[in-house]
């Protein structure tokens, strides 16, 4: 299942790099996908080529890399709401043919109703999903709480700054205790000091629940900060390019940042992304 | 010192005072109200100064005179406003609930089908630039002079607005929220209540608000071409004796039907529409 086919050239850096390994606690796997979307006017974009990934239980995954490089797609056909045009997506050891109660999604915008208060917003995918509310609702309370909302449960979306609001869509996604949590650029349209702030909590988040996180930036020193595995992806077609280990210790502070085992793997993931580096000699690029 | 004694003196600042600081903050809500009283006072006495014939345009004190005439007669006195103010709104509350809601659940059903939405939408637009007011004639024809052919000239207008407005609500619903609602695994009934329908709403009370002027427009017309009651009528007889301020007063009377419903629509929309900002909301259109 995990990808013996080689030949070609990402296929090759993939294994190189150790994307590609069999690992026995696998939540995701993803095999060989391509996605080929026909545009309006009949145009063939090649969005992804030949994605080979597993992840693990309880890992952070990241995947980095410059618009265009079919990485939001990528995310949306392993939470089923793309099909791939072929190959496979495997979640718990089950195929994904559809969006699934056990991954839950955090998009870019948070996209919260806004006719709905912060509580009602959270208890959105039990409603949809028929969980009994009396129960959902103490855990959105749980959840909110986890997340620094507490205060704000009766709230409108509209009360609340940006940052609180990516927080509220986190809680929602978290909801129905999914296994794995897909973020799609989740803080993109945070400014600088509400995005640190962010990936602190977000890991902090993370190693409370327990949940296998990939999660998409195009910044890269987000990236690093929060991945256990940095996937660097480049466009035309969307393919992997590289995997990075980051071997920084958790839990990481802010001051990580400003050390030099970070700054050399920013640096060289930057080098990958600008066609820059010479993809033989990753010194921090750790090998599986 | 003199301000410190009548600080001492007074818990309340005097009207002088008062009306100063309220320039200063709101002073709409001191230069609107003297502004009629302008209007008010350079109509009456232009009249008089100018020589005016009555018929051709009444002081607002004759028109005051004859409001207060027509509102003075029985509620069933075919002379006084009642009786025909109560037709006209009949006529309006009935035209406009059931067109609009036609139009409202015809515009629902046809954005749920992208074939229907695509098929129909062309001709839906054409139909709503046309004057459809010009076939009350025909309408009065086959109506009769009765109650029928009024709610039926304003289904007519009342339901294009819905129709439109809603389609195009539910054609502007924010593709996100949908794919949000696609990832937590909705059903279709579900995305429409929960996203689908409240995300239309802002458009649905502009279509709303549209219909309410188009309801009493539709009513007056209706009347002016073939009735026995209503205000359009009282207007219409009025006119042909050169009451002009009568017919004044009958044109306050429906403003005001017109200014009630409107604040009706507000204080829903406003229920309903809480959380759309300020922005979304067309003032009078």
């Amino acid at each position: 299942m995990n990808g013996e086919a080689g030949g070609r050239a990402s296929v090759s850096a993939l294994r190189s790099t150790g994307a590609v390994r069999a690992t026995p606690a696998a939540v995701i796997d993803v095999c060989h996908v391509e996605k080929v979307f026909i545009t309006v006017r009949n145009e063939r974009i090649h969005a992804l080529h030949d994605i080979s990934l597993s992840v693990g239980e309880r890992e952070f995954v990241t995947i980095v890399g410059p618009s265009g490089c079919g990485k939001s797609t990528l995310l949306k056909t392993i939470a089923g709401l793309l099909r791939a045009s072929a190959g496979s997506v495997w979640v718990a050891g089950t195929e994904v043919a559809a969006p699934r109660k056990d991954i839950g999604i955090v998009f870019q915008n948070p996209i919260l109703l806004p006719w709905r208060t912060v509580m009602e917003n959270v208890l959105l995918p039990a409603e949809v999903q028929g969980i009994p509310l009396a129960k959902a609702r103490a855990r959105a309370r749980d959840l909110l709480a986890m997340v620094g909302l507490a205060d704000f449960e009766n709230k409108y979306p509209m009360e609340l700054s940006g940052g609180m609001q990516q927080r509220a869509a986190i809680s929602r996604a978290l909801l129905s205790d999914p296994k794995i949590l897909l973020m799609d650029e989740p803080f993109g349209a945070l400014d600088a000091m509400t995005r640190e702030q962010m990936n602190l909590d977000l890991q902090r988040i993370w190693r409370e629940s327990g949940k296998t996180v990939v999660l998409i930036t195009h910044s890269i020193p987000e990236a690093v900060f929060l991945g256990d595995r940095v996937i660097v992806m480049t466009p035309r077609p969307g393919r992997i390019t590289r995997v990075v280990e980051v071997e920084i210790a958790r839990p990481r502070s802010i001051e990580v940042m400003g050390e030099p085992p970070f700054g050399r793997l920013t640096s060289d993931i930057r080098k990958l992304l600008y066609g820059l580096g010479a993809s033989k000699t990753m010194p921090a690029g750790g090998i599986a | 010192m003199t301000a410190l004694d009548k600080a001492g003196l007074a818990p309340t600042p005097p009207l002088r005072e008062r009306l100063q600081i309220l320039m200063r903050t709101r002073p709409e809500l001191v230069l609107a109200p003297v502004l009629l009283v302008v209007i008010i006072f350079v109509w009456e006495y232009g009249v008089v100064l100018f020589d005016v014939p009555n018929y051709i345009l009444p002081p607002p004190s004759a028109v005051v005179v004859a409001l207060w005439r027509g509102l003075d007669a029985g509620l069933f006195d075919r002379g006084g406003y009642w009786l025909h103010a109560w037709v006209t709104v009949a006529e309006v509350l009935l035209g406009f609930v059931i067109g609009s809601g036609v139009g409202l659940i015809l515009g629902t059903v046809i954005s749920q089908f992208r074939i229907l939405d695509a098929t129909l939408r062309i001709y839906l637009i054409a139909i709503q630039s046309l004057p459809k007011i010009a076939l009350a004639p025909i309408i009065v024809l086959w109506f009769g002079f009765g109650l029928t052919s009024k709610v039926v000239i304003i289904c007519l207008l009342t339901f294009f607005p819905l129709l439109v407005n809603s389609m195009a609500g539910f054609k502007a619903v924010d593709p996100e929220r949908l794919e949000l609602m696609r990832a937590l695994g909705a059903n279709p009934w579900q995305m429409f209540w929960k996203v689908r329908l409240p995300s239309a709403m802002p458009y649905i009370f502009a279509g709303l608000d549209m219909a309410a002027v188009f309801a009493v427009v539709g009513a007056v017309v209706g009347e002016f071409v073939g009735a026995q009651r209503g205000l359009g009528t009282l207007i219409l007889s009025m006119n042909a004796q050169m009451d002009t301020a009568g017919t004044f007063s009958v044109f306050i009377v429906l403003a005001l039907v017109g200014v009630v419903i409107h604040k009706v629509l507000r204080i829903v929309e406003r229920r309903v529409l809480f959380w759309s900002g300020d922005g979304m909301r067309m003032i009078g259109s």
